[in-house]
């Protein structure tokens, strides 16, 4: 259906140099595909390696922590508090399930634009294309939910990351008295710190507030409780001073029966709710951000595809509408690290 | 393009593709809930398999979208080969760099438990007593 030709390049016949002095090189072009994929699929590589970079040094730096957070319990809201209807209030990768749904399907439009254009249909390519910014689109709105979720609600950022994971047994002291009791502390199991004073935040965090600590409030003050420590410059000058008054609760170790452990004095060893790893935030923000720049790029490029297809430009280039082609295949690679970002992040 | 394929079979294909990269994920997303679950902490062999299935699921989601929606399954074999042959160098740096991640965490908990060693005190400790360094001043 389509004429032969080295670049979907037009130019008019009296303008044509006499000499052969594009790089085409003769009338065979190199894996039978035109300069303008295959220096899009060498891209898409590159690409590749960058992403891969990254997603490496994650593991790296996953393998080199005592812990990491639990995705369940890190990526377990939804908007209009959908969450709720849960139980314990949490939806793990609910939502996220739902963004990879929109980028997935997103690509199936895509590829519906290509065929379309690949049968010189304009209006199915117009349509097809819509669909897929509206995807893009849809995919960058919830990621931007979550971001803000997680930084405003949650108090995740770059360098500050309240998602920490048990990595021993034990039970949590009484916030109040400072006395041992028997709610258990789970190795491996993730919490998230509150902040002191954040009326909101006390109820989200599932397993800390049970029982008869709910008519219990935490101080506000930074300092030392009996059952627990609030960060922040302390009244008398200890403490960090440019801290936020994260409630860090304490509790002793027990062995996997339950048993209390006992250090060599005979005192129980008691210790204090730690931060996740600072590079989880880094890394997922990084990461996720990186990958949502990738999204945008690709809708604005997209857009500008779309409308020159609207305004027929494609058509008198006759040949099959290559540049939805070409922006396809960058739009799948976004969907293809998905797949990649999707999986370390929140599967594994 | 796939002009192997009449145009309402490559409709047809696309939506079949959704359908199975959908439901290939619902499955990964099902592994994932099934090992955080709270009886799979007793069974590490549980969430290895499970973490294996999902690493093998995901690699052929990528095999998918990479064949089929970027018809990478109807270039050349030459073309295909010089964009995924360069990725196989990928393996050795994933090989490489958990390793060196795995060494990291020896090292600091090597680094934790040096710290909270107890250096030894009192008069009886070293070889060498205190007076001994001392220089007496000529009177």
């Amino acid at each position: 259906m389509t004429e032969e030709r080295d670049t979907d390049i037009l130019i008019a016949e009296d303008q044509k140099p006499e000499l052969n002095s594009d790089w085409s090189g003769g009338d065979r072009k190199p894996f039978r595909t035109s300069y303008g994929k295959l220096m899009m699929w060498y891209f898409l590589l590159s690409d590749a390696f960058t992403f891969a970079g990254f997603l490496i040094s994650y593991g790296a730096l996953r393998f080199s922590s005592a812990s990491w957070p639990v995705p369940d319990k890190v990526f377990a809201t939804v908007p209009f508090g959908i969450n709720e209807m849960f139980p314990n209030g949490e939806a793990p990768l609910i939502f996220v399930t739902f963004m990879s749904f929109l980028l997935i399907v997103s690509s199936g439009t895509m590829v519906r634009a290509v065929q379309e254009g690949a049968r010189e249909n304009k209006r199915g390519v117009v349509f097809w294309m819509l669909l897929t910014v509206l995807g893009g689109l849809g995919f960058l709105g919830c990621q931007a939910w979550e971001w803000t979720n997680l930084i405003a609600t949650e108090n995740m950022t770059v360098t500050t990351n309240p998602f920490g994971t048990y990595v021993e047994n034990g039970y949590y002291l009484d916030p109040e008295t400072g006395e041992i009791t028997d709610e258990e502390v789970v190795e491996g199991e993730t919490y998230l710190l509150h902040l002191a004073g954040a009326a909101h935040g006390e109820e989200a965090g599932g397993e800390e507030h049970e029982g008869d600590e709910e008519h219990f409030a935490y101080a506000t003050e930074p300092g030392d409780y009996p059952g627990y420590v609030v960060d922040g410059p302390r009244a008398d000058g200890t403490g960090t001073a440019d801290a936020k008054p994260f409630i860090h609760r304490k509790y002793v170790l027990a062995d996997e029966e339950g048993n209390l452990l006992t250090d060599e004095a005979g005192n129980n060893i008691q210790l204090t709710q730690e931060f996740g790893p600072v590079a989880f935030g880094a890394l997922f923000f990084g990461i996720t951000g990186f990958h949502g720049f990738h999204v945008a790029t690709g809708v604005i490029f997209l857009l500008i595809i779309l409308i020159n297809a609207g305004g027929g430009v494609y058509v008198a280039r006759q040949n099959g509408y290559e540049m939805v082609e070409k922006i396809g295949l960058y739009w799948h690679f976004v969907d293809l690290v998905w797949v990649f970002v999707f999986l370390v992040f929140y599967l594994l | 393009m796939a002009q192997h394929l009449s145009y309402e079979d490559s409709v047809r294909g696309v939506w079949k593709g959704l359908g199975l990269l959908a439901l290939v994920t619902l499955v990964e997303v099902g592994l994932s809930l099934l090992k955080a679950a709270e009886f799979a902490e007793d069974l590490r062999i549980l969430i290895y398999v499970a973490s294996l299935l999902i690493i093998g699921l995901s690699i052929y989601k990528a095999y998918f979208i990479i064949y089929e929606f970027m018809h990478m399954g109807y270039e050349v074999k030459g073309l295909a080969m010089s964009v995924l042959l360069p990725t196989l160098l990928l393996i050795w740096a994933l090989i490489a760099f958990f390793n060196e991640g795995d060494a990291w965490r020896k090292s600091r908990e090597k680094v934790i438990y040096k710290d909270q060693l107890q250096a030894p005190t009192g008069g009886e400790v070293g070889l060498i007593k205190r007076d001994d360094f001392l220089l007496e001043l000529p009177a």
